[in-house]
């Protein structure tokens, strides 16, 4: 692990190793609850893979993208629910 | 949105969609014959779910050997881009869109060799769209991608020899395993033991992984009845049939085996042969020109989807010396296969799981209540928005067919959501 890097989380700044992805910082960050689903339910991730959809986060201003998989950057905003938000 | 001019750079003879070990070798092998290859996958790195983020970490040997090779090829590697939509050109050339972080792009190969991998069944209960609930690759795939589970309170309930890795996965991790419940009886556990006899190597890495959760109850005839919690998981309660039980626990990890990614396959008008692509003994399918390799043309584990990928990537490449050998390889691991497999049938119990309420699918929240049994797939969608969603049916899709035999429908183009500024 080359140290850390800091990425903001729902604007709270998150110290996490290079390499992992979006979804497990979030999860290692004790957020559960990625988005609100069409019902109101809260959804965290499901497949793991890519597959399910359900880890869908805005990252850098790009909406409903797959946080399982996209690494971590340096300077990466994410915010979760963010489509329920807006409403 | 397809009729961007194509730049020479853009033109491949031969395009590898998904970089598991199947689309690693057939490019790697389709490179090194001297053919101008492309290989694509959306994931950050190649290695597929088995072999995932290995370019991080010290790698087994295979996964090392293959990624080592396919770096040294000729071969360019397209990662983090999702292929949406695939086409059969006047010429015969296939045109392919791909997108990358929501800007599309696209290329035309004579010949593309789908590797598209699987993904795990997924079947619904109370409670399975809790926070918390994942499924058993899932579990693995997180773990690899940096998700910490140390000293959290684990429950697997599943089935098949994936239960195995993923327990000891979590153990080594910290996790504390409640239990790892398999859904077959214990009969079947023991004839998949028995099949592992012919195979010395891959009996000594079973009894590796099941010392490696020895601690942990291992439990055959028992599955998941319903998850509960408020925001997020809480406990399960589990069933043997004859009682019920409550296990508190952090996470779940629950999923019935493997299901085929054929979506790409279906959407290119391949033929389909019960839910897997069909292929001839050289990895081609229905359609002249496109290749299909690994678990889409049958559940069969990295050593089979080595030898598929090899096959593939050597017919792409017209090399019918080095095919013909590949040929055999792939015919004995096949015989392994059907060997090790046979007896994790599905218990009917597992269909009866949701209720009226339940979410069958997730991206639409349509209750299991809402569905008729006598309708298609078609007409679930129609009336109900089931498999309408971003996942576009690859969950519920799966789910359904299982439940109640339903057909999922054929893809359309874009195969994946994409921001509609990709498709301009």
């Amino acid at each position: 692990m080359n140290g850390s890097i800091e990425i903001l989380a729902n604007g709270r700044p998150l110290h996490v190793a290079p390499g992992m992805t979006v979804a497990a910082a979030l999860l290692n960050a004790g957020i559960a609850g990625f988005r609100t689903s069409v019902a109101g339910e809260p959804r965290g991730p499901l497949c793991g893979m890519g597959i399910c959809q359900e880890c869908r986060v805005t990252i850098n201003d790009r909406l409903q993208e797959r946080s399982c998989l996209v690494l971590v950057e340096a300077g990466m905003r994410i915010e979760t629910d963010t489509m329920s938000r807006r409403v | 949105m397809f009729d961007a001019d194509l730049k020479e750079s853009d033109r491949y003879a031969i395009a590898v969609i998904g970089a598991g070990p199947a689309g690693i070798a057939a490019a790697t092998v389709a490179a090194e014959s001297g053919q101008r290859v492309i290989l694509i996958d959306e994931c950050p790195a190649p290695g597929g779910q088995i072999w995932r983020h290995a370019a991080q970490r010290s790698r087994e040997g295979a996964a090392r050997r293959w990624v080592t090779r396919l770096e040294r090829s000729t071969a360019t590697v397209r990662t983090g881009a999702a292929v949406i939509d695939i086409r059969r050109l006047g010429d015969a050339n296939f045109q392919l869109h791909t997108v990358r972080q929501g800007v599309g792009s696209t290329l035309r190969a004579s010949r593309v060799v789908l590797a598209t991998g699987a993904r795990e069944l997924f079947l619904p209960f109370p409670g399975w769209t809790l926070p918390g609930v994942i499924g058993v690759g899932a579990a693995q795939a997180l773990l690899k991608s940096g998700v910490s589970v140390r000293d959290q309170r684990v429950v697997i309930a599943g089935s098949g020899p994936l239960l195995f890795p993923v327990a000891a996965a979590l153990r080594r991790a910290g996790a504390r395993l409640q239990l790892v419940a398999e859904q077959a009886e214990s009969s079947a556990v023991f004839r998949f033991g028995l099949g592992l006899w012919a195979q010395p190597a891959v009996l000594a890495q079973a009894i590796r992984y099941r010392a490696g959760f020895l601690k942990s109850p291992y439990r055959t005839g028992t599955w998941i009845k319903a998850a509960e919690g408020k925001s997020s998981l809480q406990r399960v309660t589990m069933t043997n049939g004859e009682k019920l039980w409550t296990i508190e626990c952090d996470l779940l990890c629950a999923a019935f085996g493997l299901v085929p990614n054929a979506e790409l396959a279906r959407l290119a008008g391949c033929r389909l042969q019960d839910g897997f692509v069909a292929i001839d003994k050289h990895q081609e399918t229905s359609i002249e020109g496109v290749y299909a390799a690994g678990e889409p043309t049958g559940i069969g584990g990295v050593d089979l989807a080595l030898a598929e990928g090899s096959l593939a990537g050597y017919s792409a490449a017209g090399r019918s010396d080095e095919a013909r050998e590949w040929v055999l390889r792939c015919e004995e691991q096949r015989g392994y296969v059907a060997k090790l497999t046979s007896g994790f049938q599905l218990r009917p119990e597992l269909k009866q799981l949701a209720a009226a309420e339940t979410v069958v699918c997730r991206c639409e929240d349509v209750r299991l209540g809402a569905i008729n049994p006598e309708w298609t797939m078609r007409q679930a969608k129609l009336y109900t928005r089931a498999g309408m969603g971003p996942c576009q049916g690859r969950v519920c899709g799966a789910a359904l067919q299982h439940l109640y035999g339903w057909t999922p429908e054929v893809p359309h183009a874009p195969v994946e959501p994409v921001p509609v500024s990709a498709l301009l």
